[in-house]
């Protein structure tokens, strides 16, 4: 389709403002802008049937599908919306008086009631923008901690290979130096290698636990210990928190701060690639070391960005917190992890999972016999699901389980939908045997053929720009 | 209670059946049994969302909705047009994760090469990223992107937002890197401060116009005396000021940033804003975050996917250029529909009427005894004045649906956007002036 710079036409407008009021005021030429402003022109019926042209070609979670392992994709309720959207949320100045803004901090001050109470911590902060800003904000809490002792000497984060590439990315960021520690066969962190990497120089872990090949770490405890034990602190990495929510809590797995994705488990829309929310929790002794927000107003914080956080974004993820309640957040980690194991097992005996066991709300599958045997590759697996309607899986992560399918099917989708998208798999994994060739090509019927990626990132074309 | 979960009682049965399991016990048998919660959470019952709604909309109903606002300082009361409210809540856009899968997201992928397009036809730079969290993380995030081995100091000026310095600073610390502050001189960066602080290990200096104060920085001349330093020059913006204010590029800036709020999003007690950041061709392969290019697919189609991915954290792990993963891709998309919907003219439209309506009431305000402007240079739509009594006419602004402007040190910054008519500022100017008779 077009772009909207190839719908301009010169002189269109849309009405929008009256006539100035007040006296014009010419600006000192020195500091005008002397270049074009070439943004396109455009009326309200162009941009209206441009952007819903764009909409046809993207596939949301409420459109269908979507079991893209790591990023939670549930069900975005249509209420949570609605409320983000009331005046009285959306009309306050983040700098309004105290007394004008009753309302927003008590959104705040409910929802960290209700994510302490989930995460097992004692102080959260909404300042982060994201799950990776939730991550730099906590192990910056983690660096004060050992600054605040003059404990200098730690100067490395360790973190298991099997981990999203944030947490290294974000360790780096906050001076550490990344210890990458390898996993045990069965995914779960190898205690031996973790022990041969303690020591005093040690600042803390970075863990998700379910971890990213869907299994829960039976060790967890030891794992936390020992790191304690060295003078290390435990963060948590809640990007799987979905599959433990209202079952088991990260404060007692002996974790120190977490980050929460609100956008994954608590049910706020990714927006394309958001915004998003990253509430960081902590224990008691961190919660001096919070950044600056209304829930911590004293001087001395660390800021991290300005102002209050994604506030929209909370009152999504309270909204759906008190939708659900005490009884509705197992509810939710516990068919999670039933849609996981059913989907897992209904498409076993053609792909098989990486871990042939109970999974939680995720799991791997391990595509290189399937490739050895027939030539397909998890890619061409992915691009033959789109089209069959469904989103594919997140590909080729973990890195440690090579052709690597990870699928997270969600607690709100149907048994019907799972038993649709397991016939999907098994009939591609005929396909694979029959006509590899065909879903070397695919996808055949999406918006576009397969993009030359090498092409874009040699001869990067980022704009558009007049012929 | 409420709840999302499809599956019945009997599915549910059936399905823990079909992987041989008897209860939903079982499916947690890894987690040792002395972790798992005895009790249930302590948070309140499940409500149905009739319930919901009531109690939320009560707590909305909390907030104060000021029928004026006179308060800028980051965040700004524009207008938004009805179009930009609604595109962006259609659950295609609202419901889709980052695109990764590029064959079924062309419509997410175009929205944002059209943002970075827009962008940079705004500010005059030659590539803008996907966005990053707030205007504060974009410049601490350009910080980082001109710090090498021998050139380590980031300068920021005291004129820029104190929630950017600080940002920054506490990215600073992250990486055991030094900021200093660099002071201001009648609201303005001083020029000669600058000079002696451009010291051959500066990477960088960060500037803001219009800065904190409101006032139009001498932009082009500072970008000149950090060259001189052979330092980069950063440059954070007002999106809404560049339809009539010198361009970061004409400014000379190496990277500019700025928050994106002004453009199409709401306030909403600071947040989601939206970090802008471009950068000229040289800088390309340092910004952070996801980027779209245009390519072609396997017919010769004209397609768009994330591009110059090498630089990301999913690749590069501890070596990327930042951490960063989700962004604020649908402000960004409200940003590019706030663009083309005003269009250039519209938009020249906004910040004239903010500048004038801003100038109106300043002068009007200057003309009450003991009313004056505390800085001399020129200003945008935001300026601070000497207010006596400040409190008292804080107040009774505010008894009046009048959100005054805010404290700073011993004055007021005030703000005005193309949203309050001249009645409005007539009225605010009025108690002002009654406050002080």
């Amino acid at each position: 389709m077009k772009l909207i710079f190839e719908k301009s036409i010169s002189g269109r407008k849309s009405s929008l403002l009256p006539a100035c009021d007040v006296p014009e005021v010419e600006l000192d030429a020195a500091y005008q802008r002397q270049s074009e402003l070439p943004l396109p022109e455009l009326c309200e019926t162009d941009v209206s049937r441009h952007y819903t042209q764009l909409c046809q070609r993207v596939h949301g979670v409420n459109c269908g599908f979507y079991p893209l392992g790591s990023c939670t994709m549930k069900y975005n309720p249509r209420i949570n919306e609605e409320m983000a959207a009331l005046p009285g949320f959306t009309a306050i100045h983040p700098l309004a008086p105290k007394a004008s803004t009753e309302g927003c901090r008590e959104v705040y001050e409910t929802a960290a009631r209700y994510l302490c109470e989930i995460s097992g911590m004692d102080g959260m902060t909404f300042q982060p923008a994201a799950g990776a800003h939730g991550e730099f904000t906590g192990v910056m809490l983690i660096k004060q901690y050992h600054v605040s002792r003059g404990d200098t000497a730690r100067t490395k984060i360790i973190v298991p290979d099997s981990a999203h590439g944030t947490n290294p990315a974000t360790a780096a960021m906050c001076g550490f130096e990344v210890v990458n520690i390898a996993s045990a066969p069965n995914g779960c962190v190898d205690l031996e290698a973790l022990k041969a990497v303690l020591g005093p120089d040690v600042a803390g872990l970075m863990l998700t636990n379910p971890n990213t090949v869907g299994i829960f770490d039976e060790n967890i405890l030891e794992i936390t210990r020992l790191v304690h034990e060295c003078g290390g602190l435990c963060y948590y990495d809640g990007a799987n928190l979905n599959a433990v929510m209202g079952v088991v809590r990260p404060g007692d797995m002996g974790f120190d701060c977490i980050h929460m994705n609100l956008h994954k488990t608590f049910s706020t829309p990714h927006g394309g690639g958001g915004p998003g929310a990253g509430a960081v929790g902590c224990k008691e002794f961190l919660k001096k070391f919070l950044p600056k927000s209304v829930l911590m107003e004293e001087a001395g914080h660390i800021q991290v960005r300005m102002f209050e956080g994604n506030f929209l974004v909370v009152v999504r993820a309270l909204t759906y917190l008190m939708t659900l309640g005490k009884e509705g957040v197992p509810e939710a980690a516990i068919n999670a992890v039933l849609n996981a194991n059913y989907l897992m097992r209904k498409i076993q005996g053609t792909f098989e999972p990486a871990f042939d066991r109970t999974c939680m709300h995720e799991f791997v599958l391990d595509l290189s016999e399937f490739k050895k045997e027939t030539g397909v590759s998890a890619l061409d697996v992915a691009k033959s699901l789109i089209d069959r309607g469904m989103h594919p899986p997140t590909m080729y992560f973990p890195l440690i389980v090579h052709e690597a399918l990870m699928l997270e099917p969600t607690e709100t989708e149907s048994k019907q939908t799972l038993d649709e998208a397991a016939e999907i798999f098994r009939d591609l994994y005929k396909l694979a045997f029959t006509d590899p060739e065909y879903m070397h090509a695919a996808p055949h019927h999406a918006q576009i053929g397969r993009p030359d990626e090498v092409k874009a990132a040699r001869n990067p074309i980022l704009r558009w720009e007049q012929a | 209670m409420g709840s999302y979960v499809p599956a019945t009682a009997a599915e549910r049965r059936e399905m823990l059946q079909a992987i041989g399991m008897n209860s939903e016990k079982e499916l947690y048998s890894d987690v040792p049994a002395s972790m798992l919660l005895d009790k249930p959470l302590n948070i309140p019952s499940g409500m149905s969302e009739l319930e919901v709604r009531a109690k939320v909309e009560a707590m909305a109903a909390k907030n104060r909705v000021y029928e004026t606002v006179l308060r800028g300082a980051g965040a700004y009361d524009h207008y938004i047009p009805s179009i930009v409210k609604y595109i962006p809540a259609k659950e295609e856009f609202l419901t889709a994760y980052t695109p990764y899968q590029a064959e079924m997201s062309q419509g997410i992928l175009q929205s944002i090469f059209e943002y970075q397009t827009m962008i940079c036809q705004l500010t005059g730079m030659d590539v803008s990223n996907a966005s990053v969290y707030d205007g504060a993380t974009a410049a601490a995030e350009a910080a980082a992107m001109c710090r090498d081995r021998k050139r380590t100091v980031t300068l920021v000026s005291a004129t820029v937002h104190p929630d950017t310095i600080n940002t920054i600073r506490t990215y600073c610390f992250g990486t055991n890197h030094e900021l200093r502050v660099v002071p201001c001189k009648d609201g303005r960066t001083d020029p000669e401060a600058l000079k002696e602080m451009l010291t051959p290990d500066v990477a960088s200096m960060i500037v803001q116009s219009p800065n904190f104060f409101g006032q139009i920085e001498d932009a082009k001349a500072l970008g000149e005396i950090v060259h001189a330093a052979k330092a980069q020059y950063i440059l954070s913006f007002n999106p809404i000021s560049l339809a009539i204010l010198a361009t970061p590029k004409e400014c000379g800036a190496d990277i500019a940033v700025g928050e994106g709020q002004p453009l199409g999003l709401p306030m909403a007690w600071g947040g989601p804003y939206l970090g802008i950041m471009t950068a000229s061709s040289r800088m390309m392969r340092k910004l952070p975050g996801r980027i779209v290019g245009e390519t072609t697919d396997d017919a010769g189609n004209r397609a768009y996917v994330l591009s110059l991915q090498a630089r990301e954290q999913h690749i590069r792990r501890e070596k990327a250029s930042s951490n960063i993963c989700s962004n604020e891709a649908l402000c960004a998309l409200t940003a590019g529909l706030y663009l083309a919907t005003v269009g250039p003219d519209g938009l020249r439209q906004v910040a004239k009427q903010s500048m004038a309506k801003a100038h109106y009431l300043a002068d009007a305000l200057c003309a009450i005894p003991g009313v004056s402007l505390k800085y001399s240079g020129p200003f945008f739509h935001e300026f601070v004045t000497v207010l006596p009594k400040r409190d008292e006419v804080l107040s009774a602004l505010d008894k009046a649906g009048i959100l005054g402007g805010l404290p700073v040190e011993d004055g007021v910054l005030w703000c005005a956007t193309e949203k309050v008519t001249k009645a409005q500022l007539d009225k605010a100017v009025a108690i002002v002036k009654e406050v002080l008779a």
